[in-house]
């Protein structure tokens, strides 16, 4: 049994024993789980992949005169205004004003919040276009100027859900083809696919939330950053495996981070054809050895993960409730999978080769002594599930459509 | 008919050209006398070839090195720029993420998964038909066409 402080002195004198989730697998399998626990300070665990539900906060500062921004545009992408005078909140998923959206199916989405965000972080001078009705002691009613990341006072990631615990496999059941955040699934069962790191992803690793809580540092895109919050939907209470593995959605972080400490390689604009614009995001999740319970978890295999495989086509925006088939991650991994008696060939969203570069990255950094671990400030929920949106009428009497 | 206008003999090679026509050589009967006189055998791939504009073939040339070599000098004579195994299908390694969201999407296994430990994602342009399915399908614009 280790502890937080003793780990960090370790790390802060060089010495403290440190592998990705996916080198532990053969390191426990080969010197044993109670002699790795003792050995062993930290494992890393990461992921990279599109993070819908992520932004930022910006502060431009005060120009002469000053302006109350009630409209504000970056790359003619609408930012939210319903804050302060010069701050804005700028979401992954906004549409570029005028995009024609999916109005000439399927639509492009070539740019957007993410991609804005991805200009920023990489240093890109960016255009602020923005307007207001004018006050007595905030008298500009416009503005129009070219910025950089560097001339604004904060520029701060602000993510309310990312790093899913685990995620569903689409599929397409139906006779055309769909296109999803999944990307185009192919009709007739024409193709699969999923999106999760599997064995290296943060959540899956510490699936009981022993280690990872509010306060959590995180490596976010390079940033230290930490975790602020469960993240949106999070729901620990769900159809879990023998090894408390979910294999459903589940658990989910908020996280935040200085977009100024960010590495432009893992802050990457998306664009999903007929779908959205997006964020794809890289993050890095460290979690200590403290017992070997929270080794044998975070040593969980592809193999012990399922995830469900759901059809986009019709179960999932009708929530049905409907699941074709567990597929172990390992399955999947293989490039093509057996489904209803076809062979089916196998797309991801997730990069897993950049996860595995995130999990040596965040490693390398703990071995130099730059990252050190927190202790949580409060544990994750271990127990809710996700609420559904009734819909009803002014009465609050439910109504069926 | 005469030999010269049979299949190619045995020594034929096929190679993969891209030819670039200035604006004002599109109306040329080019392809017609290099099969014809050149005895070539053509199969084009991707083509655009319009009035006032400058125009592109993309095609398979199949014969001797010698009639290529010939063939191609008489296209150079109408000031066509020629590009040698050229693709116009172009997989850029740094912006592409290696997710694998295009292996499932490309018809010849060109974007492949190339190794399954690291699951890193490559691209053989030898196996490449060109047929843009991975330009719609990548999220970060990693796959491009120069035309």
């Amino acid at each position: 049994m280790k502890t937080y402080e003793e780990i960090n002195a370790r790390i802060e004198s060089g010495k403290a024993v440190v592998l990705t989730a996916d080198e532990i697998i053969e390191y426990v399998d080969r010197k044993g789980l109670e002699a790795a626990a003792e050995e062993v300070d930290v494992v890393t665990t990461a992921t990279f992949g599109p993070m819908c539900s992520s932004g930022c906060f910006l502060n431009f500062g005060h120009a002469v005169p000053r302006m109350r921004i009630s409209e504000a545009w970056l790359d003619d992408v609408p930012a939210y205004c319903g804050i302060a005078a010069v701050d804005v909140y700028l979401g992954a998923t906004e549409l570029r004003q005028g995009d024609p959206a999916n109005t000439y199916y399927p639509g492009e989405f070539r740019f957007g919040g993410g991609h804005v965000i991805e200009k920023l972080v990489a240093g890109e001078k960016v255009q602020l276009f923005g307007l207001s009705y004018g006050t007595d002691d905030y008298p500009r009613r416009e503005i129009r100027t070219w910025l950089t990341i560097h001339d604004l006072n904060q520029a701060v990631m602000v993510n309310p859900r990312n790093c899913y615990q685990n995620y569903n496999v689409g599929v397409n059941a139906s006779e055309r083809p769909i296109h999803t955040y999944l990307g185009l699934l192919k009709p007739n069962l024409g193709n699969i696919s999923y999106c999760s790191a599997g064995q290296l992803s943060p959540l899956l690793n510490d699936p009981l939330y022993r280690t990872i809580g509010v306060g959590t540092r995180v490596w976010l895109a390079g940033a230290q950053g930490h975790v602020y919050a469960e993240g949106t939907q999070h729901s620990p209470t769900c159809d879990r495996g023998e090894n408390d593995v979910p294999r459903e959605g589940a658990g989910t972080l908020a996280l935040t981070g200085d977009m100024k400490e960010m590495n432009p390689k893992f802050v990457r604009g998306v664009s999903l054809m007929g779908y959205g614009v997006s964020l794809a995001l890289g993050v890095g999740v460290p979690i200590p050895i403290l017992s070997p319970e929270i080794l044998k978890a975070a040593a969980v295999r592809d193999r012990d993960i399922y995830a469900p495989v759901i059809d986009y086509s019709g179960d999932y925006p009708q929530r049905t409730g409907k699941v074709l088939a567990h597929l172990s991650y390992e399955e999947l991994k293989r490039g093509e999978v057996t489904l209803q008696g076809k062979s089916v060939p196998v797309s991801s969203m997730s990069s897993y080769a950049w996860a595995l570069e995130i999990a040596h990255l965040l490693k390398d950094e703990i071995r130099r002594g730059e990252f050190l671990l927190s202790r949580p400030l409060r544990p994750l929920p271990t127990r809710q599930s996700m609420a559904s949106l009734k819909i009803r009428d002014k009465n609050r009497r439910e109504v069926t459509r | 008919m005469s030999a010269r206008l049979s299949e190619p003999s045995t020594g034929a090679v096929t190679k993969k050209l891209t030819l670039y026509f200035p604006r004002s050589e599109t109306e040329k009967p080019i392809v017609y006398h290099l099969v014809k006189d050149y005895n070539l055998v053509i199969n084009i791939f991707r083509a655009k070839v319009t009035p006032e504009e400058y125009g592109y073939l993309v095609l398979d040339v199949t014969g001797t090195e010698e009639d290529i070599r010939r063939g191609m000098d008489f296209v150079r004579t109408f000031d066509v720029r020629i590009d040698e195994s050229h693709k116009g299908v172009r997989w850029d390694r740094d912006t592409c993420v290696m997710c694998g969201n295009c292996v499932s999407h490309c018809p010849t296994g060109a974007l492949h998964v190339e190794d399954r430990r690291s699951m890193a994602v490559a691209f053989d342009s030898d196996l490449c038909v060109e047929c843009l399915a991975c330009l719609a399908n990548c999220p970060y614009g990693a796959c491009t066409s120069v035309f």
